[in-house]
């Protein structure tokens, strides 16, 4: 195999295993969220483009609510960047219905090129990275990411009937109503904040066996992928206004924030914040540890994210999506709970370092 | 070699577990209790108060307590209808799962959902998913205990 021409120092692209640096970091020119009435109702409801009156938005199942509410993400998405499914190559989009069939079903009446992505809840991550490859590579020119989760929808897939009356414990989590969709280019004239590194986080698992305790069974993944994104970037964690996991809720923050620090000797210090349990207001909802699901951290980006580093307001942030990779078949099985965690930084542009 | 990692993971496995059940949140027990109290009570009461209805119509004890029994559960099919049930369970816990209306509850509760799904694959196919398994055990004790009871007693009143 030839050799790859070698690139200036400073500009590699391969930083470490399942670490990357972009040359010319892709940016995201547009996102578009759409929530569900209880996220319309959580303390992040001013950011979201569009919130559901009813959990069934016309529709008459839950599972036609949530493709239909991928599918008007990645419309609304494409139509804020002022752009036509024309001048976007790919798409990359995620769900945690059985066999992805929000995702597909959403893409049905696309033309995009469409790849279906599952890492759970690290997915919107994973594909951020992908999609900023497919278009720092040149492979695209523009490639649009979304990820999509609806709580009666996984309710019914991997706990128990929704009129079912169960009493949940303090760490289970509320899977987030939500679609979030962003469009990643590598346009030169296209503007906006910049995708700079990932990493990929590998899958572990720590044993965690119960499914009212996926933030707990995360944490481990969240601070392993984090390590790793510091070690191979080289980066200190100062350089970072926010680290922001994706689903750890506040009982998994809590465990990932001291393992980090007992393990791997890294403190955060008031660094860290997480989209599940960013979502909701914990006094007036009953979310118990707070929001899960792939909507969580979709949301949290497309919808205040990017507007609030538009905004100027934080400068360099890393993105830690973090996922459970269990089915209902293998927890009745007995196993434990597979984890991942994908990292991306993204940057306002014209950061310096 | 293989089994060297696997026992370093294991122990990995065994440290993380311990961390974590250290940072578990408990869930409050006395409240959580109360309400189970409150709910479950307030359900036999109901139950009480609709035999005694029907022992004043002029039923014997045992024909009334199997009427309460039946409207018990034609309410706990009600609430969940009408989507009370699950709320009610949110703070009665078990006080809302034992009573004969939790039962209804488990067996209306996926009927619904999954009449989605079809009269047949969904509701029928699916209506017994949670209340299966207590019907399984319900008829397998029932037999265990009666055979008991013959071998005993020698079939003997």
């Amino acid at each position: 195999m030839p050799a790859a021409p070698a690139a200036p120092a400073g500009a590699l692209r391969r930083l470490g295993q399942g670490s990357i640096r972009f040359r010319l970091p892709p940016r995201i020119v547009a996102g578009y969220t759409v929530v569900g009435p209880m996220e319309g109702k959580g303390p992040m409801a001013g950011y979201m483009d569009t919130v559901l009156e009813d959990t069934y938005y016309g529709e008459r199942c839950w599972e036609r609510t949530e493709s239909k509410m991928l599918k008007e993400a990645v419309q609304n998405a494409l139509r804020q960047a002022r752009l036509q499914e024309a001048d976007v190559d790919l798409s990359f989009t995620a769900d945690m219905l059985g066999q992805l069939v929000a995702s597909s079903f959403a893409m049905r009446s696309s033309t995009l090129p469409h790849v279906g992505i599952y890492s759970a809840c690290a997915s919107f991550a994973g594909a951020l990275a992908l999609a900023g490859m497919a278009v720092e590579g040149g492979f695209a020119r523009r490639a649009v990411v979304a990820a999509s989760s609806h709580h009666d929808a996984a309710e019914r897939q991997y706990r128990f009937p929704t009129e079912l009356g169960v009493q949940r414990p303090p760490t289970s989590q509320w899977t987030v109503t939500g679609a979030g969709a962003v469009v990643v280019s590598g346009e030169a004239s296209d503007q906006g904040i910049l995708v700079a590194e990932a990493t990929f986080g590998r899958v572990m698992d720590m044993g965690i066996k119960d499914p009212f305790d996926m933030g707990t069974a995360m944490a481990p993944a969240a601070a392993d992928t984090l390590v790793r994104h510091l070690q191979h970037t080289g980066r200190r964690l100062e350089e970072f206004d926010l680290v922001l996991t994706g689903d750890l809720g506040r009982v998994g923050s809590r465990v990932f924030l001291d393992w980090l620090e007992e393990r791997h000797g890294v403190s955060l210090d008031g660094r860290h914040s997480d989209c599940g349990a960013l979502l909701y207001n914990p006094a007036r909802q009953d979310v118990h540890s707070g929001g899960s699901g792939l909507g969580a951290s979709a949301c949290t980006v497309s919808g205040y994210l990017l507007k609030a580093m538009n905004r100027g307001l934080v400068g360099r942030v890393l993105l830690v999506g973090t996922g459970c990779l269990h089915s209902q078949v293998t927890h009745f099985q007995g196993e434990s709970i597979p984890v991942v965690a994908h990292a991306v930084t993204l940057e306002r542009p014209g950061l310096a370092g | 070699m293989a089994s060297q990692t696997q026992t370093r993971q294991r122990q990995q496995q065994a440290d993380f577990l311990q961390f974590a059940r250290r940072r578990r949140p408990r869930p409050s027990y006395l409240k959580n209790a109360l309400w189970a109290f409150l709910v479950g009570g307030t359900i036999a009461l109901v139950g009480q108060l609709l035999t005694s209805a029907f022992m004043a119509l002029g039923l014997a004890a045992q024909q009334a307590s199997a009427r309460a029994a039946v409207a018990l559960v034609f309410l706990g099919a009600l609430l969940t209808a009408l989507g009370v049930y699950d709320e009610l369970a949110r703070f009665g816990g078990a006080g809302a799962a034992i009573p004969i209306t939790g039962f209804a509850n488990s067996v209306v509760a996926p009927a619904m959902e999954f009449a989605r799904e079809g009269y047949v694959f969904g509701m029928a196919a699916r209506m017994f998913q949670v209340a299966g398994p207590v019907v399984v055990f319900g008829v397998a004790a029932a037999t265990v205990s009666a055979l008991a009871r013959w071998l005993i007693t020698g079939g003997m009143r």
